[in-house]
């Protein structure tokens, strides 16, 4: 066991992550830890763009997209969370031009900006030009900058290191954080980190549906990690669904295919989205189009043998302009469906995509241990966070803009807050969780396996508690998730060597995946109400009397040992928009 | 082949259903093993599956794992060639197995999956990054200005001058070009294909004025000038870039310092 010292210890280096510790390393002593190496994290997959209000193409402000961002997220979001983010957008933006990002331009050399679903002209007259974009490669440019940026400022990183555990002690009765423990894949090795501050910039976990957009790495590690320490998650039952997965596979083709010009058609070729939507139709809200794509295909309108799908329609679009903006999605087109898309149209279905809800924190990045208490020392930002800027459904290019905005919020707001503590002492034998854990699942001679438990738990998700739901098959799935977390007590690696064991490594993984279906099957039974992703055929309506609340998840365990989870509410903080009925 | 081959032949279990007419295959992956904790040498494995044809390499390597060999390694993450990780040798070509359909390179005999040459097998699939990310690193891959006042707003860049180096913004860092070429091979001291793209990324961004510097550095004896234009890396790019254009660009700006 190793045990290294730093002021602040980063957990991801996706764009979060790096764009955190660009800040964080020229203020204090930073290690960046990612259990893959920075320039794979899945922040490269986005492709549509990343909104700001810069008003290059067309009128447009911070306020127009303040208030999209709260209509977008069903009125949950935090709203003065969200007035940062479209303010400081703009900035983000120019910040990244400056460190290089390779963005489109306008005919003056401008940065060019498009279409995006559910960002407005003058609160929701019209689709407005506010997602500024390089093709449909923007995440990857995004990625690739922000690791130039970290070499140029000398970043020290980590790389395919797996934090397990986050330790936490009390000081003076209060819960601080004082550091992380990680797994070394390459040899097995376990690493104590000690540091004054920790900020997790881990991603998401869509790897519990089946049909997602997400990579197979993206399990939940930094939710987890923190909720087995006590710590609460938030709104964990709203999920996000794409409209436009690949058919089966789940592969993203981004909103900015519809922002160009694309249509989505069922299989008598009409245009459905106009019946659903009628001023943004292609460009309402995710969640309001991958509804209306189940409703089609429920009501007997979808498209192929099985009427299991609809299409993308890109075949009106000059071919010239698919090359020029969506190179890659036609690409992937062509690769995974031999589809030429020029000519046809594309099969696609709604894919899982983004957890709006996560590690709860304030603005400035600090994670809470209830509704208000601070934990001192502990940070997230981007996906693994909870601010909450997304409320129940995040806005098409709003999440390139978080990782930006709040990776650096929490990057400076964790470096000056270790440079004015000490370290904290760990606590006694800080690898004890994880040295366990892992021998225990190297050790064990069970006759269960990660593949046969991970395969019923995403078939499970993606019937039970995907873009439609009832009590009944919430039910269902909190019952058939019980069932599995028995049997992952009895998970064994045919693996059991110390180098590079990715065999031990998917199980530890699958656990984590197991603990945040539950929560957020427990906190979707809870919601009785539908409101953006999460949606209940038994409560179809938004009720604001009732759950005009952020959902606050606990692990609790008994005296006996046993685990349960408790649920809590937080208010939503409200400024200048009262709710109003949601249209496009 | 110079090492044995372990035949563990082992039928994968039925097909999926849901798929109207059976499109499966019987299909023999031969992948290339080594784990030094267990013997210094590496040995072929053959691993027998029935698969869907249009699936990806990298669902074959996945059903071994899950379903036959947990022990099986190599790296992956998001599955359709955006995150580079799973560049590996298919049928002596690199490709990226996320990217690569089985029904495309010939499944009716055995497949052979390699790790990646030129850098060291860690084990199975995976090889040591660091040396590739270190001539990464060496020529500078980051914007560099020499304004005094930063703009207010953005610089301006005209979309001809965004185009000039459109083509190197898409590499992904895979290394499949820079483990293609004899040359790295021969000697890994050469900052290979992948390198020279990053700097050419920034040569030929109007915005950048450490194009000299760059060029400085390629011209090293290990630099462009071994480049012996086989065109390996630019048939190995899984993002379509034209690496030895890119090359031969490089190499034209350090004869006329003009960029």
């Amino acid at each position: 066991m190793k045990i290294h010292k730093y002021d602040t210890v980063i957990v991801g280096a996706g764009g979060a992550g790096m764009r955190a510790a660009i800040e964080s390393t020229k203020r204090s002593r930073t290690a960046v830890l990612t259990k893959l190496y920075p320039t794979r994290s899945h922040t490269g997959a986005a492709q549509g763009g990343m909104a700001a209000a810069l008003a290059n193409v067309e009128e447009d402000n911070w306020e127009w997209h303040t208030f999209d961002t709260v209509k977008g997220g069903d009125y949950l979001v935090d709203q003065d969370a969200a007035e940062i983010l479209a303010k400081e957008a703009i900035d983000a933006v120019l910040d990244l031009e400056k460190m290089g990002l390779p963005f489109n331009r306008t005919p003056d050399g401008t940065i060019d900006q498009r279409r995006f679903g559910g960002h407005s002209r003058n609160h929701g007259e019209a689709p407005v030009r506010r997602s500024c974009y390089a093709a449909d490669r923007t995440g990857h440019m995004i990625l690739q900058t922000l690791y130039q940026n970290c070499v140029k400022e000398g970043v020290e990183f980590f790389n395919e290191f797996y934090v397990l555990d986050q330790l936490l002690v009390e000081v003076d009765g209060v819960k601080t954080s004082a550091g992380v423990v990680a797994y070394e894949l390459a040899t097995g090795e376990i690493h104590i980190f000690q540091a004054k501050a920790v900020i997790y910039a881990s991603g998401g976990t869509g790897k519990f549906f089946k049909v997602t957009s997400n990579a197979h790495t993206l399990t939940g590690d930094g939710q987890a990690a923190v909720y087995r320490r006590g710590l609460p998650l938030e709104d964990m039952e709203f999920f996000q669904f794409h409209p436009t997965g690949i058919w089966r596979m789940g592969i993203l083709l981004t909103e900015g295919a519809r922002g160009e010009g694309g249509i989505l058609r069922n299989k008598d070729g009409e245009r459905f989205m106009e019946k659903y939507a009628p001023v943004m139709k292609d460009l309402a809200s995710r969640d309001v189009v991958s509804r209306s794509i189940y409703t089609e295909i429920r009501e007997g309108r979808g498209c192929g043998p099985e009427g299991d799908h609809v299409y993308l329609d890109l075949t009106h679009l000059p071919p010239e302009q698919l090359d020029a903006k969506l190179p890659d999605i036609t690409e992937f087109a062509r690769t995974y469906l031999g589809i030429e898309p020029y000519t046809d149209p594309i099969p696609i279905q709604p894919t899982a995509h983004y957890a709006m809800g996560g590690i709860p924190t304030n603005v400035e990045g600090e994670v809470l241990a209830d509704n208000t208490t601070v934990v001192p020392g502990l940070y997230a930002a981007g996906e693994v966070a909870c601010v909450s800027v997304h409320g129940a459904n995040r806005l098409g290019t709003n999440s390139l803009l978080d990782i930006n905005v709040f990776g650096r919020r929490a990057g400076i707001a964790a470096a000056e807050y270790s440079a004015t503590v000490g370290h904290v002492d760990l606590p006694e034998d800080p690898a004890a969780l994880v040295v366990g854990q892992i021998e225990r699942l190297r050790a064990s001679t069970g006759n269960e396996r990660v593949a046969d438990i991970r395969r019923e738990l995403q078939e499970c998700m993606d019937a039970n508690v995907m873009v439609f739901r009832t009590e009944q098959t919430i039910k269902t799935a909190v019952e058939k998730i019980g069932e599995l977390r028995e049997r992952y007590l009895n998970v064994s690696v045919q693996d059991k060597g110390k180098r590079f064991n990715t065999d031990l490594l998917e199980a530890v993984e699958l656990g984590n995946l197991l603990d945040l279906a539950e929560v957020m099957a427990v906190s979707a039974l809870a919601r009785k109400e539908s409101r953006g992703g999460h949606y209940r055929e038994d409560y179809p309506n938004r009720d604001d009397v009732n759950f005009m609340r952020h959902t606050m998840a606990y692990r609790e365990v008994g005296d006996d040992g046993t685990e349960s989870i408790r649920l809590d509410y937080k208010p939503v903080v409200q400024t200048r928009y009262q709710p109003m009925e949601r249209k496009y | 082949m110079a090492t044995p081959t372990l035949d563990k032949a082992d039928a994968a279990g039925t097909p999926e259903p849901g798929f109207a007419d059976s499109p499966y295959i019987t299909a023999t992956f031969r992948i290339r093993r080594f784990n030094p904790e267990v013997s210094g040498e590496a040995v072929w494995e053959d691993f027998q599956l029935e698969i869907d044809p249009k699936e990806r390499v990298l669902d074959a390597l996945h059903k071994i794992k899950w379903d036959h060999d947990g022990s099986l390694t190599f790296r992956r993450s998001c599955a359709h060639g955006i995150c580079g990780s799973d560049a590996m040798r298919i049928n002596g070509k690199n490709r990226l197995a996320c990217k690569t359909l089985i029904k495309d390179i010939n499944p009716a005999k055995p497949i052979t999956v390699e790790p990646i040459k030129g850098l060291t097998v860690l084990k199975d699939l995976v090889v040591d990054m660091e040396p590739f990310f270190q001539a990464y690193r060496d020529v500078m891959p980051f914007l560099i200005t020499k304004e005094t006042n930063e703009p207010t707003r953005e610089r301006l860049q005209s979309a001809e001058d965004r185009e000039r180096f459109d083509d190197t913004t898409k590499c992904i860092l895979c290394a499949a070009c820079t483990s293609s070429c004899p040359v790295f091979w021969n000697d890994g001291q050469y900052f290979g294909p992948a390198a020279i793209v990053n700097a050419h990324r920034f040569i030929f961004d109007s915005r950048d004025d450490a194009g000299e510097q760059r060029l400085e550095i390629l011209n090293d004896k290990d630099g462009v000038w071994r480049c012996r234009t086989t065109f390996n890396c630019t048939d190995a790019c899984p993002r379509g870039i034209e690496v030895t254009k890119a090359i031969q660009e490089v190499k034209r700006a350090l004869i006329t310092r003009r960029y």
